[in-house]
């Protein structure tokens, strides 16, 4: 991929797979799934003081018509199962999917009947978040982790999947 | 407000009397001093509307409707347990009436207490004891289509996946861990 051109503009080439990729992984709008704990923190992430805007995400979309990534923040009970995998499916591709915690990436310290074992059981996912729950940091290493799969097409969406597992240092 | 009993001995006399007349027995004093009494279970309901209704004890509000499951002893399995307040003395009730695995059926409370509804329902959906006369007993927690009742002793404590829940979405189940020894299936004679 090349920028060219002078003073008087520029142009971006190069393959196709390739621009869109770096279209998509800087304009990753976040489907915002808030099911315990882990929402605060997002809430966190996406305000402010540490600005998810910085990487694109900015625009939580509370409609999954809209978004690009669903962020499942929190505690997925097998109530709420048939829900969740109801948003994913109403996604529209290319989608990804950030397993924030270890209640979602594991079902956590809720072994019981309630829980899920890991949003894994019914939605693909991505990458995974250690943290319980995790930090904003860790949340944003996740994106960045999530940015630079989509250039490698490394995802479920490129048919190529291999989840990563992130925590603070990455 | 002079007609209530206000000691705890008038109360505890009141309540004797009426337990004579639902052939009930009143059992020996929990350690938190709440007077409990256990009726046959077809008397339940009415011991509960005359406990409501006496004048003296006016046990008005149903706190709490659970219950108790006693797996493997010899006895009837399951103990349906009624928590009652009254605000004129306040002061508590509990209620405990009884049913077998077999004939896991219980009448409903809810066209005396209508506060019943929710309550009964979480004990159908964790126990599977049926309450003949709620008009709308689904599973309140547990997806509609689970197949097991969670808060049963013999119910595995890491719980049981809802298979169900997998094939409606697809197959998307990842396979459980090699060598990972198989989930006991949870005995469940009730529907």
């Amino acid at each position: 991929m090349a920028f060219e051109g002078g003073e008087d503009g520029f142009a971006v080439t190069g393959p196709l797979d390739q621009l869109l990729a770096w279209a998509r992984k800087n304009s990753l709008w976040p489907m915002p799934l808030g099911l315990s704990c882990c929402a605060i923190e997002m809430m966190s992430t996406i305000g402010p003081r540490f600005d998810i805007s910085r990487f694109g995400a900015e625009v939580a979309r509370f409609s999954p018509r809209q978004s690009d990534v669903m962020i499942v923040a929190g505690t997925l009970t097998w109530k709420m199962a048939s829900v969740a995998r109801r948003i994913y499916d109403q996604m529209p591709n290319p989608k990804y999917v950030i397993s924030m915690g270890v209640c979602a990436s594991s079902g956590g310290l809720y072994r019981n009947y309630a829980v899920v074992p890991g949003v894994d059981r019914l939605i693909p996912v991505d990458v995974y978040t250690m943290g319980c729950p995790p930090r904003p940091d860790t949340l944003l290493n996740a994106l960045l982790t999530l940015q630079k799969k989509i250039d490698k097409g490394s995802t479920h969406a490129s048919g190529n999947p291999r989840p990563a597992v992130v925590g603070l240092g990455g | 407000m002079s007609d209530t009993a206000t000691t705890t001995s008038a109360i505890d006399d009141a309540i004797a009397a009426h337990a004579a007349t639902f052939a009930g027995t009143v059992q020996p004093k929990t350690q938190d001093g709440i007077p409990t009494v256990r009726v046959p279970r077809d008397q339940a309901i009415g011991f509960l509307v005359a406990m409501r209704d006496d004048p003296q004890l006016r046990f008005r509000l149903l706190l709490d409707v659970t219950a108790l499951d006693y797996y493997g002893q010899a006895r009837d399995r399951f103990d349906v347990v009624y928590h009652c307040y009254s605000f004129e003395s306040r002061s508590r009730l509990r209620v405990k009436t009884s049913c077998s695995e077999r004939d896991a059926v219980v009448p409903s409370a809810v066209p005396e207490f209508p506060t019943a509804g929710f309550l009964e329902r979480e004990v159908f959906d964790m126990f599977g004891i049926r309450f003949d006369g709620n008009p709308d007993l689904r599973r309140i927690l547990m997806p509609e289509d689970y197949e097991h009742h969670p808060l049963r002793k013999d119910f595995p404590l890491e719980g049981i996946e809802p298979e169900k829940n997998y094939r409606k979405h697809g197959g998307v189940m990842m396979p459980r861990a090699p060598g990972a020894e198989p989930i006991n299936g949870a005995r469940s004679d009730t529907p």
